[in-house]
């Protein structure tokens, strides 16, 4: 299946045409290229959860076990009961429409059910037609309507065009967070046995091999080595990786993401965390198992999240470390920040975090003990620790796209700006509107990031996208820069659609590339091999003008 | 259609007190029993509302933040960024009470428009604006209707009521701001629903239907002070009466009937506020996007309901791949035992036991 070129692509996308149905009368129409396919199920059976045997998204009757109607109801009925979050969000909108046109997803398909309170509204009306009696005598005057087979497929269809971004949760004058409402509409399907392969894989790897991607010890210690050995071959610095890795008694266990040493932009990323630790001498490790600080877990169901989490701490007590630092993601964010005290604490057996090259206690994170990477290399940088060139980051002007998650589940705002206007000469914003709180969505987030549905995701990819083409346009932006894994494996897709000519990063690359070490040798390339506008001079090549 | 159905149910609405009052004569149920009953309606709905939101656990704190976190103590975080991502229960405070008296969140409203490939935003404050006069004038006026309920009435109300009507006009009475600034509201909400096609496409009837009540009684309001000109002496006799459980009708007196389609009007209200979208209201301050703070990772939150999961261990794990990890030159951990057995419950595992705090 071949996707439409970027000119027609949104030919379809009128925001203020709306169908000539109404949006219940609509029978869902599953269109490929949207959706992801359904996991097998052994990947459902091995973690014990619910599975219907082996079928697919477009046939025309799923495998609901037969009392799905009550596990259904009972289920929202459970869930109401447990979080404050979706019952008060089922009862007070309004349906102002204030968060109609602030989904990346509504943005790049027009699509009236992709609106965050239409989203909503599919399960609201069931709470309403199911439950109130309201709803019972008024039907669809007050938005009220029946349980059918053909409203699960409605749910899988829509809350897997959600990523979970809480864009909307920013301009709903109510909080409402159409991310909690996704989450519990997911875990209601989950109950059902439908769940997505590509949202489930990677929970299966994380669960029994330590990462999403799969990657076993042995190969997570060879693809560190490949990037050291890359960085020795540019750089002639050699990086002992054996400390690294399931060292006990080290003051820090770093948990990086496999999406970072796994594949190309990312891995150079992973390799920037290795140079900065080498630079510092830091006393870190990290668990070949817990190997992991993403969680896909997340996109399924919080207990799973949480089983996949739960080795995060594990590993921090068996390998005897102090507290825990944590690489540049985006939900995983969200997960450590919002999640893991509640779920594992207290966490009485770590210290308090402290930094060993500053001093600074991270008075912030005293409770849960961990650290975020951009918080630590921020205050490295304060304290003068780091000797940076950023004359060696002359090759790119950057730009920084504020993760979703870190932004409105966090607000790590300006430690990243604040790394790269000490790494770089040329950082430019995009757009007021789409960046911090404000910031778009990769598209890709909450599981999405699969192969098949690759439509969806250029189209809801597309408003980050048009940001980036009109910097790249007017500063000439050859690079974007960002703090999320997820972000780093699927821009280069979406901006070669999109903004040709703009390449992906994390922060460390850029740290680790304009990073000055002592009797380091010349180079005239980046650490990805791009030639440097200004070569660096090092010890074999004693300088003599005043370049620098 | 939705809105049509709405107005309907509206107009009969207007006739039932109507019919009751002027042609059958009922003005005791009008006036003294169907007030009564909706009031309590409104109080026990209102209450039964809050305690069910109020006795649900919130598991987790989960704020929306838009802005900076406080992190580092070099970096500074401006007043707005303390009120968009709360640390303290102060900033908390703080922020809810931008959001519940000046709808902050709305303030913030954009519109998108998609121009060609290109995306444009544009401020888009007259959603704001609207709901702004249709809210605060709505508050003034029922304030402002104290003075019907209360004998002498207290000079705050009559204050209010002064500086709410200092356009004096020729005509007599003077002319009440709130009065012109909240029907301007309700109009512009009522239009923005009908003309605007993403918001008049996800609106229901349920949408419709509290706009035309609440113009209703707006306009019957306004009617009856500029253009009927009920007997304002009776009126605060039954309206006295009411407040102090002494309710008559006053005898022989010409209320008018547009008075009773007024009062009808707003014990309907008040009836339907709890079951419906107006708890809107009250909902806000339960919001957990907003009123908590962003203090996870130093102030620790306890879930009521949290339960041990099943998990795979270390010990599972390096038994899989010891010889790939020594091969590998990875250091083998001697120490690790076989984990304990430990509880763990699952709401979705097959065959396991549910958390015992969750209802099954």
């Amino acid at each position: 299946m071949s996707l439409p070129k970027p000119d027609e692509l949104l030919t379809d996308v009128n925001l203020y045409k709306t169908p000539e149905k109404d949006w219940m009368d609509i029978k869902p129409e599953l269109k490929r290229g949207i959706y992801c396919g359904i996991v097998e199920p052994n990947i459902m059976e091995d973690l014990g959860l619910p599975s219907f045997g082996k079928w697919q998204v477009s046939d025309e009757k799923w495998p609901l076990p037969e009392n799905w109607k009550e596990i259904v109801k009972e289920e929202i009925l459970r869930r109401m009961e447990m979080h404050r979050s979706f019952k008060l969000f089922m009862d007070i909108c309004v349906r102002c429409g204030a968060c109609a046109d602030k989904c990346h997803f509504f943005l790049g398909t027009g699509d009236p059910k992709n609106m965050p309170v239409l989203r909503a509204e599919l399960i609201r009306s069931i709470i309403k037609g199911e439950f109130s009696t309201f709803g019972k005598l008024f039907g669809k005057f007050a938005g009220a309507r029946e349980l059918t087979e053909d409203v699960i497929k409605e749910w899988f269809y829509y809350f897997y065009q959600c990523t979970e971004c809480r864009r909307c949760s920013v301009f709903c004058p109510y909080g409402i967070d159409t991310a909690e409402i996704t989450i519990m509409g997911r875990e209601i399907l989950h109950k059902l046995g439908i769940a997505t392969d590509w949202a489930m894989k990677p929970v299966h790897n994380s669960y029994f091999v330590g990462n999403h991607v799969g990657v076993p010890p042995q190969s997570f210690k060879e693809n560190l080595e490949f990037l050291t050995w890359e960085f020795e071959e540019i750089t002639g610095i050699h990086i002992d990786l054996d400390k690294y890795i399931n060292r006990k008694g080290a003051e820090i266990m770093f948990v990086p993401l496999s999406g970072d040493y796994f594949a190309d932009p990312g891995i150079y990323t992973m390799l920037g965390y290795l140079v900065l630790f080498h630079y510092l001498d830091l006393d870190v490790t990290m668990s070949p198992f817990a190997s992991e600080g993403g969680n896909f877990g997340y996109f399924n169901s919080l207990e799973v999240a949480k089983r996949l989490h739960a080795k995060v701490y594990e590993e921090a007590k068996r390998l005897k470390v102090k507290w825990i630092l944590g690489g540049e993601c985006g939900h995983m964010w969200r997960v450590w920040n919002q999640y893991h005290n509640t779920w594992f604490g207290p966490i009485d057996f770590l210290e308090v975090p402290k930094s060993p090259i500053t001093g600074t206690v991270f008075e912030h994170a005293k409770s849960n003990k961990i650290v975020h990477i951009i918080e630590f290399t921020a205050d490295l940088i304060a304290h003068n620790k780091l000797k940076l060139d950023p004359s060696r980051n002359d090759h790119v002007i950057v730009t920084f796209h504020d993760s979703c998650n870190p932004a409105r589940a966090l607000g790590i705002f300006e430690e990243p700006r604040f790394i790269l206007r000490h790494v770089c000469n040329n950082f430019v914003e995009m757009p007021e509107n789409t960046i911090r709180e404000k910031t778009f969505c990769c598209g890709s987030g909450a599981g999405l990031n699969a192969g098949e549905n690759l439509e969806l995701r250029q189209r809801g990819g597309f408003p980050r996208a048009n940001a980036v083409e009109y910097v790249h346009k007017k500063y000439g932006v050859n690079q974007l820069v960002c703090i999320c894994a997820i972000d780093r494996a699927v821009f280069p897709t979406l901006l070669q659609y999109w903004v040709p000519g703009v390449e992906v990063s994390g922060v460390h690359e850029l740290v680790a590339n304009a990073l000055v070490f002592e009797g380091e040798k010349s180079r005239t390339e980046d650490l990805r091999r791009r030639p440097l506008k200004h070569p660096v001079k090092g010890v074999d090549q004693p300088t003599e003008g005043e370049e620098g | 259609m939705n809105a049509l159905v709405s107005f309907i149910i509206f107009g009969i609405l207007v006739a039932i007190p109507w019919f009751g009052v002027r042609v059958l004569g009922w003005e005791s149920l009008f006036g003294i029993v169907i007030p009564y009953v909706c009031f309590l309606v409104f109080v026990i709905g209102l209450i039964y509302r809050i305690i069910d939101w109020a006795k649900s656990p919130v598991p987790y704190k989960i704020p929306t933040t838009c802005g900076q976190q406080k992190s580092l103590s070099w970096i500074k975080r401006s007043l707005r960024d303390r009120l968009e991502n709360p640390f303290t229960t102060w900033e908390v405070v703080l922020r809810m009470f931008f959001e519940v008296v000046f709808f902050r969140s709305l303030f913030r409203n954009l519109r998108a428009d998609l121009q060609g490939k290109r995306l444009i935003y544009g401020s888009a404050k007259w959603l704001w604006l609207g709901a702004i006069l249709f809210h605060w004038s709505f508050f003034i006026i029922l304030l402002r209707h104290i003075r019907l309920f209360t004998n002498p009435v207290p000079e705050i109300i009559q204050g209010l009521d002064y500086l709410d009507s200092f356009i004096q006009s020729f005509g007599v009475p003077p002319i009440y701001i709130t009065d012109i600034l909240i029907l301007a509201g309700l109009t512009f909400l009522l239009l923005r629903r009908l003309i605007d096609s993403k918001v008049s496409y996800l609106s229901y009837g349920s949408d419709f239907f509290p706009l035309f009540l609440l113009l209703g009684i707006g306009i019957t309001g306004v009617l009856m002070r500029y253009y009927f000109k009920v007997d304002l002496y009776a009126v605060k006799q039954l309206t006295l009466g009411l407040a102090t459980f002494h309710p008559t009708i006053p005898e022989g007196a010409k209320i008018g009937t547009i008075f009773y389609i007024h009062l009808f009007l707003v014990s309907t209200l008040a009836a339907y506020f709890p079951f419906s979208k107006l708890v809107h209201m009250v909902g806000v301050f339960f919001s957990v996007t907003r009123n908590m703070p962003n203090n996870n990772r130093a102030v620790r939150y306890v879930n009521p309901w949290e339960y041990p999961v099943k998990h795979y261990t270390y010990y599972e794990y390096q038994e899989r791949f010891k010889d790939k990890m020594i091969e590998a030159g990875i250091p083998i951990d001697e120490e690790v035992q076989p984990e304990e057995e430990h509880e763990w419950y699952s709401l979705y595992i097959v065959g396991s036991k549910l958390p015992p705090k969750i209802k099954s």
